[in-house]
């Protein structure tokens, strides 16, 4: 018999997947979410969660640590991608590479050999906020690099050129030429940044000296004992994320909001 | 006189060690349409831009009104650019890009405070100010309506039109304009020719233009700068450079042309392709010479009446007329004409004397700086060739161990002599096999002369290029990769300096 393979029957494999790595789990966490220790429907969890003062500010701690990370990555990456991607060295991609590099080396690795420096200069269980940003801003500053990096890369060098002819200074250049062109990439960059770093719990564990919870912690917490309030914490981050997705234009379709190209 | 709008003084370029610009000195009259025209790698963008501001000179002068800005950035040069590929800002729409400009402006006005004295200040135009200027601009390149649109829903002839409405919505003195059209097809490059030309004349600013398009050049400039090799080859009317140019490479390169090596005659009297002409010209007697013919200065008669007599090889019909292809004994001779011939008929050419221009030829021979080697063979153009020395010391010969005895018997160790080496242009055969010659370069320009081509090997790195020009009968492709060689008895050698090297 031969074979053959339609378009269709090619789809099958993701399909599978999709419904039994995606689908079914978020519906299992909408289930247990909405439902008490017997499997009842309840909106018990939803109602404990916020009138619990700690969960709140833990959810208000995490987005804040996100954002200062996020924002603290964008100061740094974009000068670097700027640099970069203006410049006629040679061998910049050298450069981008060094930048890059460290995340090749295992995280967990990585998180480690921060602590212990931390706690060689005694910092460590010093300035536990401090540390945690610290640690995220190292571990995600190539994913803000790289898509800034790309998207700066492709902006036309002649924009400039009229930019300067039009009679623009350098800061006119900037602000009306590199600047909104590159929002793809900062989109692109942000979203790596800012979700991953309101749930690495790792980070904030090891380098927070266990002091600082942020809501990726809570999620890994309850699930060892109540799974119902754990989904619960999971699909508030949930919402979250999609809220700041929506905010960040991450859902358009067209093709120059994804930066990343990585 | 006109006023000179711009002007070059020995303009020299470099990037890094490649020389772009090569001593470059011209002037541009105030109001007249001006077109830079070569093949690319000239320096003619290059040259633009430095008008610009966006390359400076490695050395020289640019003056605008007599003022030297060839420091001053582009944004304080009252000179505005349309782009090769219009460089608009797909982030903005029509009106803004138009605007871009206009919102980098600064004008002073002047105010009267209450104590009656006045004051100036710097302020931006208004809103309405700039809607105003936009609109205009817009409708002088008719895209009236367009404001709103989007960048990326505009074919290349409207965003053409956008890039010229950008530039000259700023009023600058001079519009550059860097191959404007070279995106366009055929109609619409024509269409654009003649509202390009009309709007310089409307605006009566200067416009500088780049193109390689030769006929786009003569068909809208009033002077023409012909540029080969980073040099101004000719500068002129089209009518000029066209009926009398200044070279081979510039009558290669507008227009059709017959070029052929002759030798003047006597007075007004010029002998090529074994035949005398007549000709306006007047050069020394006995002097080489290349002459120019044009296709549509030959007249085709009957083979008792022409001068030349040669057999139609070939017939294109090239839509007004034909180009006929005539075999003339070695020679190739292309006339075009309204009359059309049988592919293999006999006829006669002949050709008036002012349709004849004769040029000092460029080259007669290769002069090259050379070294003798250990092994007696001479170093130029970074390769080594076989050569006869004892061609430098009349009656000398070579003793078994290479040394050299010269005719009174003294013996000479020649390694690291200087001489000048010379090789005639027929001297010279340039093959693809790398290793046959010695030396290898890159073909630099061809040029056809009725029998032969005259080609030009370019070898070594930019830094101590050297040129070798010789004729051949092959037919080989620009930017071709070859080694040259030279038969060991064509080689001539003299010494540069009579201080020998004794041992």
């Amino acid at each position: 018999m031969k074979l053959r393979f339609s378009r269709k029957t090619l789809c099958i494999p993701y399909a599978v997947f999709l419904l039994f790595f995606v689908i079914v789990p978020m519906a299992v966490i909408l289930v247990y979410a909405f439902t008490d220790r017997n499997m009842h429907f309840s909106f018990g969890n939803f109602i404990k969660f916020f009138s619990d003062p700690t969960k709140l500010s833990t959810i208000v701690y995490s987005i804040v640590i996100a954002l200062i990370t996020t924002v603290v990555c964008l100061l740094i990456a974009y000068p670097v991608a700027y640099i970069l991607a203006r410049s006629k060295m040679k061998k910049k991609h050298v450069i981008l590479m060094l930048f890059v590099v460290p995340m090749w080396i295992n995280f967990v690795l990585r998180v480690n050999a921060i602590r212990e420096l931390f706690n060689w200069i005694g910092l460590l269980g010093q300035a536990n906020y401090f540390n945690t940003v610290f640690g995220m801003v190292y571990d995600f500053l190539p994913f803000m690099i790289l898509p800034l990096y790309t998207t700066l890369m492709k902006i036309d060098p002649s924009l400039y050129e009229a930019s300067y002819d039009l009679g623009g200074n350098g800061f006119t250049a900037f602000t009306r030429v590199t600047l909104p062109l590159s929002v793809p990439g900062i989109v692109s960059g942000v979203t790596m940044v800012f979700l991953p770093s309101m749930t690495n719990y790792v980070v904030s564990d090891m380098l927070g000296n266990s002091m600082v919870t942020i809501i990726g912690k809570f999620i890994y917490e309850y699930f060892g004992s109540d799974w119902h309030m754990g989904s619960m914490v999971a699909l508030v981050l949930l919402v979250v994320v999609f809220v700041s997705t929506l905010l960040t234009g991450g859902f358009k379709s067209e093709e120059n909001v994804r930066g990343a190209n990585l | 006189m006109a006023e000179h709008i711009i002007e070059l003084q020995d303009v020299t370029k470099y990037f890094g060690d490649n020389l772009v610009i090569d001593h470059v000195s011209f002037y541009v009259n105030k109001g007249e349409f001006i077109t830079f025209l070569g093949p690319s790698g000239c320096g003619k963008t290059t040259t633009l831009r430095m008008i610009a501001g966006f390359d400076l000179p490695t050395s020289g002068k640019i003056l605008l009104n007599g003022e030297d800005i060839s420091r001053l950035p582009p944004n304080k040069r009252p000179v505005n650019t349309v782009f090769q590929r219009y460089a608009l800002f797909p982030h903005l729409n029509i009106f803004e890009n138009i605007a871009f400009g206009l919102k980098c402006k600064r004008v002073e006005n002047t105010y009267r405070n209450k104590d009656g004295k006045e004051y100036t200040k710097r302020e931006r135009l208004s809103k309405k100010e700039i809607a105003e200027k936009v609109k205009k601009a817009l409708a002088l390149v008719d895209l009236e309506g367009f404001e709103k649109r989007s960048v990326a829903t505009l074919s290349g002839g409207q965003q053409q039109r956008v890039a010229i409405a950008r530039a000259i919505v700023n009023e600058p003195e001079i519009l550059l304009l860097d191959e404007p059209l070279g995106a366009l097809d055929l109609k619409m490059r024509k269409e654009m020719q003649l509202e390009l030309k009309e709007m310089h004349r409307r605006l009566g600013i200067t416009f500088i233009y780049v193109t390689h398009d030769q006929e786009e050049a003569l068909t809208m400039s009033d002077t023409i700068v012909v540029m080969s090799d980073g040099v101004v080859q000719q500068i002129g009317t089209p009518q000029g450079i066209y009926n009398e140019p200044a070279n081979t490479f510039v009558a290669d390169f507008i227009g059709e042309s017959n070029i052929f090596n002759g030798t003047v005659v006597g007075k007004h009297k010029v002998k090529f392709c074994g035949k005398m002409f007549d000709c306006v010209d007047d050069f020394g007697e006995g002097e080489p010479a290349d002459v120019v013919v044009r296709p549509e200065d030959i007249q085709m008669t009957s083979p008792d009446k022409g001068t030349l007599k040669g057999e139609v090889i070939s017939v294109v019909f090239k839509g007004i007329h034909y180009e006929i292809t005539v075999q003339v004994g070695k020679y190739e001779v292309v006339v075009q004409s309204t009359e059309s011939r049988a592919v293999g008929e006999t006829i006669g050419l002949n050709v008036a004397p002012d349709g004849i221009h004769l040029m000092k030829p460029k080259y007669t021979t290769n002069v090259f700086d050379g070294v003798i080697n250990k092994a007696n063979k001479v170093e130029f153009a970074g390769g080594e060739f076989d050569c006869d020395v004892t061609q430098l010391y009349p009656g000398s010969h070579l003793d078994e161990e290479d040394y050299l005895i010269t005719a009174t018997g003294e013996k000479l160790d020649l390694t690291g002599t200087e001489v000048k080496v010379e090789v005639g242009l027929y001297d010279i055969e340039i093959s693809d096999d790398e290793d046959a010659g010695g030396t290898t370069g890159h073909i630099i320009s061809i040029i056809y002369k009725g029998d032969h081509y005259r080609v030009i090997v370019r070898t070594g790195d930019s830094d101590e290029d050297e040129d070798f020009v010789f004729a051949t009968e092959d037919l080989w492709n620009e930017n071709d990769y070859v080694s040259v060689i030279i038969p060991r008895e064509k080689i001539k050698l003299t010494l540069k300096n009579t201080e020998e090297k004794k041992r």
